[in-house]
């Protein structure tokens, strides 16, 4: 489905988000995302915000997306961080501890 | 009951440090600087500025060991005040942005509806990372995105401060947080796409 069709699809699909009770935009689910993530989202909200993801395919895969990619982000920093453990120079050490001594 | 143990020697650990008892100052440094250090390195690369904010951090350490209240762990506590001294010392280095992020951010049409090309499959984390290059490439997307929006990336995501918190380190709304969590993380998403993406066949 390209060109006319797909716009006229498109134009039906905002006005229906606009204008029907009970439904928000896809502009008012990114308002949302980081709470509703966080499990902060109140619960009129979370409804409107779920019911959203139901008729919106793009919305939908874009959470799923959006999903992988904050745990991608999570797993790489765990993975690379475990991997190359810092080693702590002897000299910083007693540089802190020299630090502290002169304090009554 | 581990935790009891836990919590009587974290209490005689703080009892020692207030006294100012050498030996248990030396454990405390050798125990906890490592971590530090990974810590101070998310926002300060060079090496030896991420040593200063480490040395920084402990000397605030031991200077306020008399308020420390035990209402968090001694670990969180130190955690906040190395994010908090690697922050100072961010805010000295501030690189320039090296990309802009409007390309990045939730692509609407102009009729307010998203546009998202169709997902087939998306690759787990674990698949990604397996290769050491892929991991590399991850972490070069994180960083390359702007400082403003990066730093709000790993302070939520990473440490896992609360919304709140991180308002109230870097000065901004709560409201302003999120709005720049959800771009950090959108950006992050369009830069990781090719990654995650994962055509049939392939």
């Amino acid at each position: 489905m390209t060109g006319q069709p797909r716009r006229i699809v498109r134009f039906l699909k905002a006005t229906m988000m606009r204008y029907v009770p009970g439904m928000i935009t896809c502009a008012e689910f990114d308002d949302f995302i980081v709470s509703y993530l966080d499990g902060t989202l109140p619960q009129k909200e979370r409804r409107l915000f779920e019911f959203h993801i139901r008729y919106c395919r793009e919305c939908r895969e874009y959470l799923s997306a959006y999903r992988r990619t904050v745990e991608l982000e999570k797993a790489a920093f765990r993975q690379v961080e475990a991997e190359l453990p810092e080693s702590v120079p002897e000299d910083l050490i007693q540089a802190i501890l020299k630090a502290r001594e002169p304090r009554p | 009951m581990p935790d009891n143990f836990e919590r009587d020697d974290e209490h005689t650990l703080i009892d020692q440090l207030r006294r100012g008892c050498p030996r248990a100052a030396e454990s405390f440094v050798r125990e906890n600087a490592g971590w530090m250090m990974t810590v101070a390195r998310r926002y300060v690369t060079d090496r030896a500025l991420a040593e200063d904010c480490v040395q920084d951090a402990f000397l605030s350490a031991f200077t306020n060991i008399d308020r420390f209240e035990g209402r968090s762990s001694l670990r969180s506590w130190l955690h906040q005040i190395v994010v908090n001294a690697a922050l100072m010392k961010f805010r000295t280095l501030r690189r320039h942005d090296p990309r802009p992020i409007d390309d990045l951010l939730p692509a609407l049409d102009a009729y307010g509806v998203r546009v998202e090309a169709p997902w087939h499959q998306i690759a787990t984390p674990a698949e990604i990372l397996e290769r050491e290059d892929m991991r590399r490439l991850v972490m070069k997307k994180i960083d390359e995105l702007p400082d403003d929006y990066r730093i709000v990336l790993l302070l939520r995501d990473i440490e896992e401060l609360s919304t709140n918190e991180v308002a109230g380190l870097l000065g901004l709304t709560e409201g302003n947080v999120k709005v720049r969590l959800h771009r950090a993380r959108t950006a992050l998403k369009k830069l990781v796409e090719p990654l995650l993406r994962k055509e049939f066949g392939s």
